[in-house]
């Protein structure tokens, strides 16, 4: 039961890091149709962003871990945000009216990119990088076992929530939110209705560059060490929890991220380490097999 | 495009351009400043950071100019430019000659050999690009005829060498026995894989594929009794011509190929070899698929690609229809795979990533999709440009990436876009029906 307990916490804070990632996937797919592999390498470039400003802030003297944790937060998401904007101006905007596998190569292309350009300039070693939140709660004792709710852990599940929520604010309650889900029904029409398209995909590569920002800043506090290749697996498994929850869908992909870092964490701790990753891609396998849609998407139309 | 072309009045403003070019030397600035200016040095366990200012006022400077270049020329280019581009009017210019074109450089490849330049580091990289080749045109069935994307072909090619080679190393069999048999494998692979996602659209079995690629390499890695994991699988037995080993002393009762045509033993005669090869192997992938285009299984392909409810209507089977394609195609992944096998005589999960399927479905789509010209073609510039630029390893996959992303945007239908009809009017009709 404590050895159950304790990976059902290990499993929520991974799920925590994928739903971030997934959430990025799923608005890019919602508004303008395409999976944007990059995106696994925009958290990768979140995750170097924090590190560097994390040993920057050391040099220069600051040692308070909650403002330390604060100024990393905006630095990582400002300078990742910025990437994401790039990217989608560089990359995917000259394509948008291009047959669909222009984007999708493009994006390959960019993700080899961004991949290379990290290892040539920061190094392809590991990067370590000292604990900055250490120690937690010992929740209840079984047999000799532990169960331990780390102050990181909390620090990642309440950050995730406070995102969450101020993102369904900007969905639900802004008028950027507004256009953006009448760019996902209809671009043509939203543009006719006076709503800059562009602009509105371009604020959502930012937003979701954004939250990937501080996907990585977690993945860099909570395991301690990345490199330069971690955006690769980490992409196709925020994408796993997209189609999970059902692409397109902003609760569905927080929920699909749960779930899997869930089934990700039990089975390496009841099964097999190896072949955590199959298990992963067997569920997308499955998913979309029996639910193309994801548990909470809505039913595609297709139209002749 | 078009639209800011118009919006820029006639006269060069030349206010507006600093202004963009501003922007964008600022953008520049934010992208560059984290990752280029500082730089982690590991100092015995702790990241220490270095400096790097200088890189990113090159960088900044580098962008600020060349987005006044490209604004100077936009603005020059909207007076005059009208009308289809210079290289799709080349193209269309170029277009009844290519047949001949290709006839040439088969004949090319084949006396390639025999050429005075020709070394063994030039039939190496030749091979290379075959291989490309022949996994390109066995991609282009699936990709290309019957528009499936499969981002994991690459687990094909990997079954295809690990029958190879298990077959080879464990039974001993010649290779003439084992490449059918690895063709049948990786068939059979793709129908058992094909079968429950094939119902699936575009970008989904696209990333099922991909998942599927990393799941075969994981198994791969961890099924250590069979494939000996990461360590790979070596010593796999090279092909033999007809029986005839390419040794110098032969095995007790063989006779080796030199001393069989009574030749001088030469290393260069198994590499020639294994050139022929994979030319003859990649000519019959090639001349297989532009047959099947003229069969109904073909056509059905190329029906499916365009519009599959209309398919449907008509009476053909969408799931197996695409089955046979995908098997098909996996089946020539699976030859290639096999001559990777005994060309390199080690093979390990390493050579299967999934950076191994990016570049075929790179070649396929920038070669223009179900054009086999523009696959050569593509495979010649995407492998080639990295070997020439081996000087500058650690830039070559920035540069592979950067190629891809700007070929797509510069023709985003691929090199050669021109696709041959399907059906075409037999030439006295065509004179005779009325213009």
């Amino acid at each position: 039961m404590a050895y159950f307990v304790q990976q059902l916490i290990n499993g929520l804070t991974l799920g925590a890091i994928y739903g971030l990632i997934a959430v990025g996937y799923t608005m890019v797919y919602g508004i303008i149709g395409m999976i944007n592999f990059a995106h696994g390498e925009i958290y990768m470039i979140g995750a170097f962003v924090s590190i560097i400003c994390f040993i920057l802030l050391g040099l220069v003297g600051i040692s308070w871990v909650p403002l330390t944790l604060v100024i990393v937060i905006l630095v990582a998401m400002a300078f990742t945000a910025t990437y994401g904007w790039a990217l989608e101006r560089v990359a995917y905007r000259p394509l948008r009216r291009s047959p669909r596998l222009a984007p999708l190569i493009s994006a390959i292309g960019m993700s080899i990119f961004l991949q290379n350009y990290v290892q040539v300039l920061q190094g392809a070693r590991i990067k370590p990088m000292p604990p900055v939140i250490q120690g937690g709660f010992r929740l209840f004792e079984e047999g000799g076992f532990a169960v331990q709710l780390g102050y990181i852990q909390v620090f990642i599940f309440v950050l995730t929530l406070a995102l969450m929520a101020a993102f369904a604010v900007l969905i639900g309650r802004t008028a950027l939110g507004r256009a953006q889900r009448a760019c996902q029904q209809d671009r043509e029409m939203a543009s006719l209705l006076g709503i800059d398209v562009d602009r509105t995909i371009a604020v959502t590569f930012i937003v979701g560059a954004s939250l990937a920002a501080v996907a990585g800043l977690m993945v860099t506090v909570y395991y301690g060490v990345i490199d330069f290749f971690i955006g690769f697996l980490a992409g196709i498994k925020a994408f796993t929890a997209a189609v999970l929850g059902g692409i397109g869908s902003v609760p569905g992909a927080v929920l699909g991220g749960f779930l899997l870092g869930l089934v990700e964490v039990f089975w390496a701790a009841y099964f097999s380490a190896e072949y955590k990753d199959v298990a992963a891609y067997s569920i997308l396998v499955l998913v979309l097999i029996f639910r193309p849609t994801g548990l909470l998407g809505t039913p595609e139309i297709e139209k002749v | 495009m078009t639209t800011e072309a118009l919006a820029t009045p006639r006269e060069v403003n030349l206010a507006a351009i600093l202004k963009d070019a501003a922007i964008a030397a600022a953008v520049a600035f934010a992208l560059a400043l984290p990752l280029v200016g500082f730089q982690t040095l590991d100092r015995g366990g702790v990241l220490g950071i270095k400096t790097r200012f200088d890189w990113v006022a090159i960088g900044v400077g580098v962008v600020f100019l060349g987005r006044l270049a490209l604004a100077y020329y936009r603005t020059t280019a909207s007076r005059t430019a009208a009308g289809p581009s210079i290289f799709a009017k080349v193209g269309i210019t170029i277009q009844p000659y290519i047949p001949w074109a290709a006839g040439a450089a088969v004949v090319f490849a084949f006396v390639l050999p025999a050429m005075p330049f020709s070394n063994r580091y030039v039939i190496d990289v030749a091979t290379t690009v075959l291989i490309y080749v022949m996994l390109g045109w066995g991609l282009n069935v699936v990709v290309g005829l019957a528009g499936l994307l499969d981002l994991g072909y690459v687990a094909f090619y990997a079954v295809g060498a690990y029958s190879y080679a298990l077959l080879a190393v464990t039974f001993d069999w010649s290779f003439w026995v084992c490449l059918p048999l690895a063709g049948l494998f990786a068939a059979t692979a793709g129908v058992l894989l094909g079968f429950p996602v094939l119902r699936l659209r575009g970008d989904y079995l696209a990333i099922v594929t991909l998942g599927f690629g990393e799941m075969i390499r994981i198994i791969l890695i961890n099924w250590y009794s069979v494939t000996r994991g990461p360590d790979g699988i070596t010593s796999i037995p090279r092909p033999s011509f007809f029986g005839l080993p390419f040794e110098r002393r032969a095995p007790e009762g063989v006779t080796a190929f030199h001393e069989y045509f009574g030749l001088e033993y030469a290393g260069q005669h198994r590499v020639i070899f294994l050139y022929l090869l994979i030319l003859i192997l990649a000519l019959i992938t090639n001349l297989f698929t532009l047959r099947i285009r003229k069969l109904p299984i073909g056509r059905a392909w190329e029906a499916l690609r365009e519009d599959e409810v209309a398919c449907r209507s008509l009476g053909i089977n969408p799931t197996n229809t695409k089955l046979t394609a995908f098997g098909i195609g996996a089946m020539f992944g699976g030859f290639a795979g096999a001559f990777f096998a005994t060309r390199q005589g080690f093979i390990s999960p390493e050579s299967f990533t999934f950076i191994e399927s990016a570049t075929i479905v790179a070649i396929v789509v920038l070669g223009g999709m179900g054009s086999q010209v523009g696959v050569v073609i593509a495979a010649v510039v995407l492998i080639l440009l990295p070997e020439l630029g081996r000087e500058f390893a650690q830039f070559r996959m920035l540069l592979f990436g950067a190629a891809m992303v700007m070929i797509m945007i510069w023709r985003p239908r691929g090199l050669l876009a021109h696709r041959e009809p399907t059906i075409t009017l037999p030439r006295k009709a065509r004179e005779e029906a009325p213009p």
